[in-house]
């Protein structure tokens, strides 16, 4: 899946533009910049939404912002993280996630190396089993593993969602790493084993080192689905404001307020400014662990 | 907030040490106390110990114990055959969910795939290309409760006369006169599809990407020989980009089709499976929960993933292929 630009692609491109002329690549530009707006539009009015004060969301539309008289507040910000507990569930979603992030990452990272370098019996069919596991719907686990967090006490408990974040997350960071190990070059494990190197110090000093651009792609990726997930903490976490993480908040904010959408805004923005920051600065990453693993459970 | 600190504190590097400390005693163990031939029958399954042991007690112990709990009553206390089954297929609610998870699955996979193409196409051949996928990707960053929040608002409803909030009634009445504003997530079947749209708006961006990938590794000789031998950009799309994307389509269109089986948090947030929106995913929630119904929840889970198994079965078969080629 992943590919390399073709050398010569974007001077091809470009001999074509200059070919066809500014008339016949008219359209072509205009459908591409309408798609990018229709896309856009959505985001847009829901940031300007939330700077606007509550009569004005209630009684115009978005875009009137941009006619005098031109009033902005921070007023909703203010009061989505006092009142309607924002700000809790935004260090609650911190707490769940970061965690949840490390654990399935490392884990999964012994258990690549013993399938990408290490042979034993049954190698294959195990991690046959492990793609397997890639698609099965986190529903048909619900039930028995809510279950047995209430018999172990757990319920309601950040330690909870790590476990089950990391169990769940587990699959696709087992494939991801493994396809990405399998993939380094056997010489430099035979170079590093004459020189003495024990498999200890081959993984930590020589595999996990390398793997870097692997593991921030996976990083990202494990840290926005647990950020942005809703049915795991649904259930796991139930529904306490301690311990809400924000896709928890929300969802109740969106029955609690109704229209009061100067409010609703704001928290959805809120919830939204961690992931965009990531997504604007890491952009590479995050499409590069899209495209390693196309297929998540 | 002082002992959450200190958790939080314990668990970002006390975790990650203990993970490294047990490898560490593993390979201790195994080199001082094991005879050197015997290490590489040892050592692979004590790498693979944490994460087999999670596994097992998160997906496949669960799994197994779902199948058996959907044969017993609400309480999981007697067994009661396949009763739950024709419950759950009988009953008015959960047909009506099989219903919709079934528009969804044709509509949602053919939007996705086919915005996502075609926008993978067309910025292709122009300089900015990744500002603009950047614009069509960034959906996929926000949580489903975000977008919910966002198009809730898009749709937003007021009566005719007074100036409408929601972007897609505005933008409507204000092309042509004379339409009447609609309430576009109470009205069947449309809701079914207004909610459909918020999803493909979130997912677009994540076809775009793999099928972009996939484009980029069409070598531009191929595409120039045919426009050399007359063909017009529609036929090199149709019958070259088409045919040699194939694959790449087939492993975009099935994730869709696994998306669009598990829908859960969009209907959640937006309309809660109200006015004719029910999907699987919600109605197993509700079985759960406001039900308490252990028995029906697991029958529904269990049809969900029978609904998936064909294409666990077909990312199986393709898995070995790749494999054989390696």
């Amino acid at each position: 899946m992943d590919t390399v630009a073709i050398p010569g692609r974007r001077a091809a491109a470009l001999q074509q533009a200059q070919r066809d002329g500014p008339l016949r690549r008219g359209p072509l530009h205009l459908a591409i910049l309408i798609i990018c707006l229709i896309w856009m539009i959505p985001t847009v009015g829901l940031l300007i939404s939330s700077f606007r004060p509550p009569a004005l969301v209630s009684t115009t539309g978005w875009w009137m912002a941009f006619t005098p008289p031109f009033i902005f507040t921070l007023e909703n910000y203010q009061r989505v993280l006092t009142t309607n507990n924002m700000a809790q569930s935004f260090v609650n979603s911190l707490f769940v996630t970061i965690p949840a992030t490390v654990m399935p990452i490392l884990i999964a990272a012994f258990a690549a190396y013993a399938f990408a370098w290490m042979d034993f019996p049954g190698r294959n069919w195990l991690f046959l089993a492990v793609v397997g596991l890639l698609v099965v719907p986190l529903q048909t686990t619900l039930i028995p593993v809510l279950r047995l967090f209430t018999a172990l006490g757990l319920t309601g408990t950040f330690l909870a969602i790590w476990l089950a974040h990391t169990g769940y997350g587990l699959p696709f960071a087992i494939y991801l790493l493994r396809n990405f190990f399998g993939g380094l070059p056997r010489e430099m494990f035979e170079s590093a084993y004459l020189d003495g190197a024990g498999t200890w110090t081959v993984f930590f000093r020589l595999v996990l080192p390398v793997s870097v651009p692997a593991i921030a792609s996976l990083a990202i990726f494990q840290f926005m689905w647990v950020w942005n997930d809703l049915l795991v903490a649904l259930v796991y976490l139930g529904g306490q404001p301690s311990v809400a993480p924000m896709p928890v908040t929300i969802s109740n904010l969106v029955n609690s307020l109704g229209q009061d959408w100067q409010l609703l805004t704001a928290a959805a923005f809120i919830s939204m400014a961690l992931p965009l920051v990531i997504f604007f600065s890491l952009q590479r990453y995050f499409t590069h662990g899209i495209l390693a693993g196309s297929v998540k459970g | 907030m002082a002992d959450r600190l200190l958790l939080a504190a314990i668990v970002v590097f006390g975790v990650p040490a203990a993970l490294v400390a047990y490898i560490s005693v593993v390979e201790g163990v195994l080199m001082r106390l094991i005879p050197f031939k015997q290490q590489p029958r040892a050592r692979p399954w004590l790498w693979l110990l944490p994460a087999l042991a999670f596994l097992l007690v998160f997906l496949v112990y669960p799994t197994l114990n779902t199948l058996a709990l959907s044969l017993q009553d609400a309480q999981s206390e007697h067994f009661v055959g396949l009763a739950n089954y024709a419950y759950v297929l009988t009953d008015g609610t959960m047909l009506m969910a099989l219903r919709n998870n079934a528009i969804w699955l044709v509509l949602f996979t053919l939007l996705t795939v086919a915005f996502g193409l075609l926008i993978a196409v067309l910025t292709d051949r122009v300089s900015y290309e990744s500002a603009a996928k950047a614009v069509i990707f960034l959906p996929m960053a926000i949580s489903f409760v975000a977008a919910g929040v966002i198009w809730k608002f898009m749709y937003d409803y007021r009566p005719p006369g007074v100036p409408q909030t929601g972007t897609v009634n505005a933008v409507l009445t204000g092309l042509f006169p004379g339409f009447e504003p609609q309430a576009w997530l109470i009205n069947p079947p449309w809701n079914n599809v207004a909610l459909i749209v918020a999803a493909v708006w979130v997912w677009t961006g994540f076809c775009m990407v793999i099928l972009s990938a996939g484009l980029k590794g069409i070598s531009t000789e191929v595409l120039e020989a045919a426009r050399v031998d007359g063909a017009n950009e529609w036929q090199v799309f149709w019958r070259i980009i088409v045919p040699l994307l194939g694959s790449t389509i087939a492993v975009v269109a099935t994730t869709m089709i696994i998306t669009a089986l598990k829908a859960f948090d969009i209907v959640y947030v937006m309309t809660n499976g109200n006015f004719d929106t029910e999907v699987i995913a919600n109605r197993m929630y509700k079985e759960m929960f406001n039900a308490r119904d252990f028995g029906r929840a697991s029958a529904i889970a269990v049809i969900l993933l029978l609904a998936i198994i064909p294409v666990m079965l077909l990312n199986l078969k393709r898995f070995r292929e790749q494999e054989a080629i390696r």
